[in-house]
Formats: structure tokens, C-alpha cells, sequence
């Protein structure tokens, strides 16, 4: 039995020691480090399937900032996939990241860039057990701090360093709401832990003003991580710019972690009804922002940026309605279907580009990236037996139940806008013929795999949920029980 | 025995998709689908009647949703249908040109899509199996499609999208009006909690509003009818075959099979919307279809307007009517897909559907011109063809129940109004026939070949299959029979 903040110590740790040993060693192939990574990571992912029961929640010491309860596991668990995926495509990023770096060694940055996704991993994971906002805060630097390096990692590609600007700046920007909501926060309640903030709200005996102010910074500093309108701005061009398995982490990961928080967040805040106004408006304007502007891209990854925002639309719904297990469902369907495209994006953009047009006639290319990328395209539209539909299934009931009218109805209309921009890239795929010179793709056994693995995740999931119901069930106390 | 059948079809497209040879597997899968589903219908026994054949599979406990396959008088119908018209538009197939694997492939996945929701007693899955047909059909249409054919296959994937998704908000809300402890998405336990009375009407008031437009929407009911005619038009003829003659019966097996029995309070509060929306498929449509000049476009617009007359069964609510309108879903079926097989062939031989351009086409093409008019003389629905037993139920039952209500009804209009429809689509579908059979030969057709001894089979087939209903509808009222007293007994007054 392994106490779970084992985990996290583990995975930093072994982020550690390949950073270290990548600064010695010279002579072998740096591609052996994120095989080590991999190793590492899904060694841990096996580990967490034995963890001790957690202690019982303290007002005190360590275990009053940080929880194990099923959403907290689920939600590592998440993180650990996700981050050896975007190891498996790093690994075929690699000679992007070569023409990028300068440096005398021709395998300068590789190490680097092998092991901090790993430290993003920890940060995650310990987003996902983060129950005060001290400790929110601190995870949260974590992961950006190590996307900062990440996403201006092709320093020599000018679209790389103006997304990373952009992203540092506004994710700076967003780190200081963040701070300064907590603050007042602290200011009114006195504390800073979440049960107790929960506390001290349902006592009523406080002044609203200054604590929804608080509220409504936290939320633009959320808001920013899970790239919801209005703060959506930095996402097309950071995901345009961005190493590829970069941008798919931060569109997958960042994403998922900003959830997790907004849903611990929203527990005790609920309280105040308008919380729940404020989050209707702004998933209604995500939702039809996303979706209605990712219409004319013509960039791949720009319109996954776009599409990414629009699933946080769909997310955002879940959030409105409290439904924790829909959230975490349509998580993982968006995990295994986002991840999926990203890999296609990667393998090929290798001897491509990155536009819906080099996607011409791929299933002449490689019938196999263009089947992967018209389940992926399937799922993120939402057709049956995909995990993206079962996801739109149960974000939708829970709006149903909720009866929350307005939101269903966005949602039907831009589902529609959905089917056209992901069967645009069906459509260059299968219908358009392939540019003349086009080379057959390769692909090496091990993304082989993985992309194999993904997609029969997306058909596992979209056919029999209920593994990852019962891994949610009881469901989380904080997430699930606090709206009813 | 159901599991078979629903499986066969996607099997054998995933074996073609991994290498088969294209057209050999998707004969054979198609015909073992075929010959089971005659098996299954043999085998039922109407006596007890109810669902047989059933198995089921449980997917998720906490949501109750089962994979649960089973088939009554109804379903059967549909299934022969289905797997009917299947087999004969692959047989129809011709050399598709591209990527042949793909569009066998994609043929099989639209039939087997239809084939899963007609056998699917769980709601989940009826609904997950029609969709899985979208992309197939988007496929279709833009791949192999003519005409402007990237337009029809946005258009018809975007319609039957939007339209997917207003039927899944209707068949959530319905999961969740149902009390708690019979929530579930298993047809038979939501039958029998609606029979207790456990729908409120206001709730079936939205529902079925909410069924209606988004069954509507697939079933191409006027005003929603937009995507049909120009998807029929420009989808190669196997496609249009299984769209207009099974994949678009999808929605109104849905109004018989969920809408009508689960609802009864909401389908009598929108009867006359329903009422005013078929005369809008019979008259507005049926008029729109005399104007068209091109008999691809004319076909469309007929499927469309003969939706028309099924509704006007399902809005009769009543013994007779139902049955006809579940014997007109088979008949309008087969006729249509064997008017879109021989608009194939002939667009195929002569590269024009225009009316202005053929003519005189019965005298090098005489099987294929017996073969049209006997269609055209179907879908108009002449004695001895299963539409015309169909149609005569749908009005008989139709106009029983303005005379149970006293005086000169709204449904009573409506079916004079329809009976008016039957001269409308006569008029249309004998000047299609004189246009391209009759009248003088055009020089340029001179060495057209007739449809060759292999293709003949298939029409012989769906000839057939109208023939036999129509001169014997017990065969199919045999199984029907046990699917509809439950409905109608609550609909009496």
C-alpha cells in the first residue's frame, strides 16, 4: 500500500534525476530520456491503483490542504496519462525540437524537453488534491512555471516566441488575479482553506461584495487556464505557436487541472447565487465564441485552439450544474479524442504543414493517421459510440435536469457549428486528393501504438462508461454534493 | 438470432474496410443479413407477440442503459426492409471509380446503422446506431456524389445533426420524467411506466414536441424537408436507395415506436400541428415536386411528399391507420429505392437526369422501362401494389377518427386533402415515365444497353416484395398485428 502523496513525490523526483543525468551524459541518444520518463510515469500510473486509504480529513497539517478522495485520484491519474501520451509524441517531435534550438550539440534542448512535461505531471497532480488556496496557488506556479519553458521552446521560430510571450505575460497577468482574489477572500473569511471558507459562508454573516470580488478575480485566473470567454484571447495564437506536444498538453492538461480547482473552488462558493448567473454567461458566451469563430480556420492547430475552447463551453455547462462526474467524463473523452488529433498533428506536420489543406488526401498517405484523425474528428463532434458523445450525453442531461434551458439550446446550435469544422478536416482528408509530391508517411511502433491506444479508448469509453463511473463513485464530496 | 443480424453488416464492412475484396464480402454479408432477418420474421410467433429474440447486455448500471436487442411485429417489418433493400443496393453497385473498399464500406455501415436501430429496445443504443449512419452518408454524398454534391453533404450532415441532437434532448427528458425507480433507457420498462400514468401531460406536452421535431427533421417533415431533395439528387443511387428507402423510416419507427405509445396525452395535444405539417409534405411539396425538371431532383421531392401520407396514419392514431402506416413505411421503401436504383442506372448510361434531354428510352431499355413504370404505378399506389393496401388504411383510418368526433373534422380535411396528393404524385410520376420512356427516340440513346441479366435480379426482388404485400397484406398484418392494441386502446374515446 503506497500513501498517496507518495505519487507525486515519486514523479518530481524521478522529473529530477533525468534532468540531472540528461546535464552529464552526452554520448547517448536523449530520446532514451523520455523513454525513461515514460517508464517512470506509467510505473507510477500502476502504483496509484494501490494506494492507502487516506486519512480522515484534518483541520491541521498536511492533510487539511490536500486530499485524496476519488476525484483527487481520478484526476492523477489523468495527469499521468496524459503526460506519457505527450512523451510518446515528444519523442516524434524531436527533430522539430532539433531545428529549433540552437546549440552546437545537435541534440541540444532534447533532454530538457523530455523531462519537464514531468514536472508539469507533479503540478497537475497536485492541482488535482489542492483543497486550500495556498496550496492551489502553489501547484498552479508550478505547472505554468514549467510552461513557460515549454511553450517558447523552438526558440527560433518566431510564431514559437511570440506565443511565448504572449502566454507569459497573460499567464502572469492571470497568476496575479489569482493572488489577489485570494487575498480577498482571506480578507472577509479568515481563512484560506476551502471546507472552512465553506464554513464560514453558510454561516451568512458576511459581506457579499468584497467576497464576490474575490470570487470573480479567482475566476478570471481559472478562467484563463480552462480558456473560457472573455479570457480566451492567448489561446489560438499560444496553440498555433507552441511546440506541438506542448500545445496538446496545455490543451489537455492545463485544462483538465483548471476544472479540477474551479470545481473545489465552486464547492463552498456556490453558496452565492450569483456565482451561478456569472458562470451561465460565461459558458454561454464560450460555447458560442469557440465554436462560431473556429468556423473559417484554416490552421490545424488553430482550429483545435478554437475547438478546445469550445469544449470548455461544453465543460463549462457541467460546471454550471455541478454534475462533478459529467465534468470528469467529458474530461477523459476530451483527453483520449485531443490527444489523438495532436498525435496525428505531429507525425504529419513532420514532412507537412500544419494547414487543413496538407491534410489533402491523407488516407492516401497513410490510411492509418487518417483513420485515427477521423475518430478523433468523429469524437470531438460527438457521434455515438465515441467517448466525445457519451461526454456531450451526460453534460447535456445534467443541463436537462438542471433545467437549464438557455444553455441547452446554445448547446444543440453549436453542436451543429461543430460537425462542420471537424468534417472540414474529414473532408480534406478523404475527399480532396493529395498534393503530388507527397510521401507516404512512417510512423514508428511505439506512436503506432499509442494512437492505437487512444482510439480504442475512445470506442471503449464510448460504449461502456462505467469504469470510469465507478471511479468517480462515491462521487466527490466537494464536486458533486454541494449544488443540490 | 438479432444479434447476428445487427452485426453482420458492420463485420463485414470492418472486414472490407481491413482488406476483403470490396464487392464479393459485401454481397455475402448482406445476403446472410438478408436471409436471417426472413428467418427472424418466420420465426415470430405473432400469438404471444411482444418482443422476441431478445438479448441483452447490461453497459451501465447506474444509468440503467442496456445493450438490449429484441423485435416485435414492427420491427421485423423494418428489419426486412432494411436488409432488403441492402442487399439489392449493394448488388446495384456499379464501379464506383475511387476507393471502391471505402464506398462498399460505407454502404454497409449506413444499412448495418439502420439495422441496429430498428433491433435496439434501448433507447441509448436506437439513437447511438441512426447516428453512426451520418458520416457514412457524409462519405457518400461528397465522395461519389454528383452534382453539386459538396453542398448536399454538408447540408444533409448539419440537418440530421441538429436534428439528432433535438431528438437526444427529447429522449433525455423523457428518461428523466419518468419516475425515479423506472428510469431507465429500456424500452419495456418505460412502456410499462407510461401506462401507469407515469408521464405527466405537460411533460408530454414538451417531449413529444420535441420527438416530433427532431424525428421530423430525419423524416424530412415539411418545414424540415430541405436536406432530402438535393442529398437524394446528388448521392450516387445505392446511397439514395438506403437513405430514402430505410434510413429515413428511422423517424417514423421513432413516432410509432416511442413517440405514440410513451406519449399518447402529447400526441393528441399536437395532432393538428402534426395534421397542418403533413398537408404542408402532401400539397406544398407534392406541387413543388410536378415543377422539377430532372427526375433525380423529382424523385426527392416525391419521397419527401410521401412522408406525408405516413404521417396521416401515424396522426389517426388508431388500429387501421397505424398498420397502414407501418405497411407504407415498407411499400414507400421499396418503390423508392427501386426509383432511385433505375434513376441510377439511367443517369449512368446517359450521364443526364433532365426531362428534356431523354425520351423514347422504353424501346432500347424495355426491362428497365417495365421496371420504372411498375414503380412509378407502386409509388402512385394502384391496386395490387403494397402501397395502395397501405394507403387505403391510412385513409380509412384517418377519416374514422373526424367521423368518431363528430362532423366535418380537421382530420377529415386532411385526408381529402391527401386523397388530392394521390392525383398530384399520379400526374408527376407518369410524366416522369412518358418523358423518359415515351415519345420519340433521341438518336443519341440508340446504343444503350438494357439493364444486363445480373442487375435484373434485385428489381425482380423488390417487385416482388411490393407485389406480395400488396395482393397479400396479411403477411405483413400476420406479425403486426400484436405491436399496436396497446396504443390504440388508450387513443379510443
Amino acid at each position: 500500500m503506497i500513501p498517496t502523496p507518495a505519487l507525486e513525490i515519486v514523479v518530481l523526483v524521478w522529473g529530477l534525476v533525468l534532468l540531472l543525468a540528461e546535464a552529464f551524459v552526452d554520448k547517448l541518444d536523449k530520446r532514451v530520456f523520455a523513454i525513461a520518463g515514460i517508464v517512470g510515469l506509467v510505473a507510477v500510473l500502476l502504483g496509484s491503483f494501490f494506494l492507502a486509504p487516506p486519512p480522515p480529513a484534518a483541520s491541521t497539517g498536511f492533510w487539511s490542504f490536500y486530499t485524496a478522495d476519488p476525484l483527487a485520484i481520478f484526476f492523477k491519474r489523468f495527469a499521468l496519462a496524459t503526460t506519457i501520451f505527450i512523451l510518446i509524441m515528444a519523442i516524434d517531435y524531436a527533430p522539430a525540437i532539433r531545428m529549433g534550438v540552437p546549440g552546437a550539440n545537435p541534440q541540444a534542448g532534447l533532454g530538457e524537453f523530455f523531462a519537464l512535461p514531468i514536472f508539469t505531471c507533479a503540478g497537475l497532480m497536485w492541482m488535482a488534491s489542492a483543497i486550500d488556496f495556498v496550496m492551489i496557488f502553489v501547484s498552479l506556479e508550478l505547472v505554468t512555471m514549467s510552461f513557460y519553458v515549454l511553450v517558447t521552446f523552438t526558440r527560433r521560430n518566431p510564431a514559437t516566441l511570440e506565443a511565448g510571450v504572449k502566454y507569459l505575460i497573460l499567464s502572469a497577468l492571470s497568476t496575479g488575479f489569482l493572488v489577489y482574489g485570494i487575498t480577498w477572500i482571506f480578507g472577509v473569511t479568515g481563512e484560506t482553506n476551502l471546507a472552512r471558507i465553506g464554513a464560514v459562508l453558510a454561516r451568512q454573516d458576511f459581506d457579499h461584495v468584497p467576497l464576490l470580488f474575490g470570487f470573480a478575480l479567482v475566476l478570471v485566473a481559472l478562467g484563463f487556464k480552462i480558456a473560457a470567454v472573455p479570457f480566451q484571447i492567448w489561446v489560438p495564437d499560444v496553440y498555433q505557436g507552441a511546440p506541438t506536444p506542448v500545445t496538446a498538453f496545455l490543451s489537455v492538461g492545463s485544462k483538465a487541472a483548471g476544472f479540477v480547482v474551479l470545481l473545489r473552488v465552486l464547492g463552498p462558493f456556490s453558496i452565492l447565487p450569483q456565482v451561478g448567473k456569472l458562470l451561465v454567461v460565461i459558458a454561454a458566451l464560450t460555447l458560442i465564441y469557440g465554436n462560431f469563430a473556429a468556423l473559417p480556420q484554416t490552421n490545424l492547430k488553430r482550429l483545435l485552439a478554437y475547438s478546445s475552447i469550445a469544449h470548455a463551453g461544453y465543460l463549462l455547462i457541467g460546471v454550471v450544474c455541478f454534475a462533478g462526474t459529467a465534468v470528469a467524463f467529458y474530461l477523459v473523452g476530451y483527453l483520449l479524442m485531443t490527444l489523438l488529433c495532436f498525435a496525428v498533428v505531429v507525425l504529419v506536420a513532420a514532412d507537412g504543414g500544419e494547414q487543413i489543406e496538407d491534410y489533402s488526401g491523407l488516407v492516401r498517405r497513410s490510411p492509418f493517421l487518417a483513420g485515427a484523425m477521423l475518430v478523433g474528428m468523429v469524437s470531438l463532434a460527438g457521434i455515438p459510440f465515441t467517448a466525445g458523445f457519451l461526454g456531450k450525453f451526460f453534460i447535456f442531461d445534467a443541463a436537462i435536469r438542471q433545467g437549464q434551458t438557455l444553455l441547452v439550446v446554445i448547446g444543440v446550435i453549436t453542436v451543429g457549428c461543430g460537425f462542420y469544422y471537424y468534417l472540414k478536416v474529414i473532408r480534406a482528408m478523404f475527399w480532396l486528393p493529395p498534393p503530388n509530391d507527397a510521401p507516404v508517411i512512417q510512423i514508428s511502433p511505439l506512436s503506432r501504438g499509442a494512437i492505437g491506444l487512444l482510439i480504442a479508448g475512445i470506442f471503449v469509453f464510448g460504449v461502456y462508461p462505467q469504469p470510469i463511473l465507478n471511479a468517480l463513485n462515491p462521487p466527490a464530496p466537494v464536486a458533486v454534493t454541494a449544488g443540490r | 438470432m438479432l444479434l447476428f443480424i445487427v452485426f453482420a453488416p458492420l463485420v463485414t464492412a470492418l472486414l472490407i474496410l481491413s482488406g476483403a475484396p470490396g464487392r464479393v464480402t459485401a454481397l455475402f454479408g448482406s445476403a446472410a443479413t438478408a436471409i436471417a432477418t426472413f428467418t427472424a420474421l418466420f420465426r415470430y410467433d405473432p400469438v404471444p407477440g411482444g418482443f422476441q429474440f431478445v438479448s441483452s447486455l447490461t453497459i451501465s448500471e447506474s444509468w440503467r442503459i442496456h445493450f438490449l436487442l429484441g423485435a416485435d411485429g414492427l420491427s421485423l417489418i423494418m428489419l426486412v426492409l432494411a436488409a432488403l433493400v441492402l442487399f439489392c443496393a449493394v448488388w446495384f453497385t456499379q464501379p464506383v471509380g475511387k476507393s471502391e473498399r471505402l464506398f462498399y464500406a460505407c454502404l454497409l455501415l449506413l444499412g448495418g446503422g439502420a439495422i441496429g436501430a430498428f433491433a435496439s429496445l434501448d433507447l441509448f443504443f436506437f439513437y447511438a446506431f441512426h447516428e453512426i449512419a451520418l458520416i457514412p452518408t457524409f462519405f457518400l454524398i461528397g465522395i461519389w456524389g454528383t452534382g453539386n454534391r459538396f453542398a448536399a453533404a454538408w447540408k444533409v450532415t448539419i440537418y440530421l445533426a441538429l436534428g439528432s441532437f433535438v431528438l437526444l434532448l427529447g429522449l433525455i427528458l423523457l428518461y428523466r420524467s419518468v419516475p425515479v425507480t423506472a428510469r431507465s433507457f429500456d424500452l419495456r420498462v418505460l412502456q410499462s411506466a407510461a401506462a401507469a400514468g407515469g408521464i405527466a401531460p405537460a411533460a408530454q406536452n414538451t417531449i413529444f414536441l420535441l420527438l416530433l421535431i427532431g424525428f421530423g427533421v430525419l423524416i424530412s417533415l415539411f418545414p424540415f424537408h430541405n436536406w432530402a431533395p438535393e442529398a437524394y439528387a446528388s448521392a450516387p443511387a445505392p446511397a439514395a436507395m438506403l437513405h430514402a428507402g430505410v434510413l429515413k423510416k428511422f423517424g417514423l419507427y421513432g413516432l410509432l415506436r416511442i413517440a405514440l405509445p410513451l406519449l399518447p396525452e402529447g400526441a393528441r395535444h399536437w395532432s393538428w400541428l402534426l395534421l397542418v405539417l403533413l398537408s404542408g409534405n402532401i400539397i406544398y411539396v407534392g406541387l413543388v415536386t410536378l415543377a422539377q425538371k430532372r427526375l433525380d431532383w423529382m424523385l426527392g421531392y416525391s419521397s419527401v411528399m410521401h412522408m406525408g401520407y405516413i404521417f396521416l396514419g401515424i396522426a389517426s392514431a388508431n388500429l387501421i391507420g397505424l398498420n397502414g402506416a407501418a405497411v407504407l413505411m415498407f411499400a414507400h421503401g421499396i418503390s423508392i429505392a427501386l426509383l432511385f436504383a433505375l434513376a441510377g442506372e439511367i443517369r449512368r448510361r446517359t450521364g443526364t437526369l433532365a426531362f428534356s434531354d431523354l425520351g423514347g428510352l422504353g424501346k432500347v431499355m424495355p426491362f428497365a422501362g417495365f421496371a420504372f413504370g411498375v414503380a412509378a404505378f407502386a409509388a402512385i399506389g394502384l391496386p395490387g401494389f403494397a402501397n395502395f393496401a397501405a394507403e387505403v388504411m391510412v385513409f380509412f383510418g384517418a377519416f374514422r377518427v373526424g367521423a368518431d368526433l363528430q362532423g366535418l373534422h380537421f382530420f377529415q380535411v386532411t385526408t381529402v386533402l391527401a386523397l388530392w396528393g394521390v392525383v398530384i404524385s399520379a400526374v408527376y410520376l407518369l410524366r416522369a415515365y412518358r418523358s423518359i420512356f415515351m415519345g420519340a427516340p433521341n438518336d443519341k440513346w440508340n446504343a444503350l444497353p438494357d439493364l444486363a441479366g445480373a442487375l435484373r435480379i434485385p428489381v425482380i426482388l423488390l417487385i416482388t416484395a411490393t407485389l406480395i404485400v400488396g395482393f397479400f397484406p396479411n403477411t405483413a398484418l400476420r406479425v403486426l398485428r400484436p405491436t399496436f392494441p396497446a396504443t390504440v386502446a388508450e387513443s379510443a374515446p
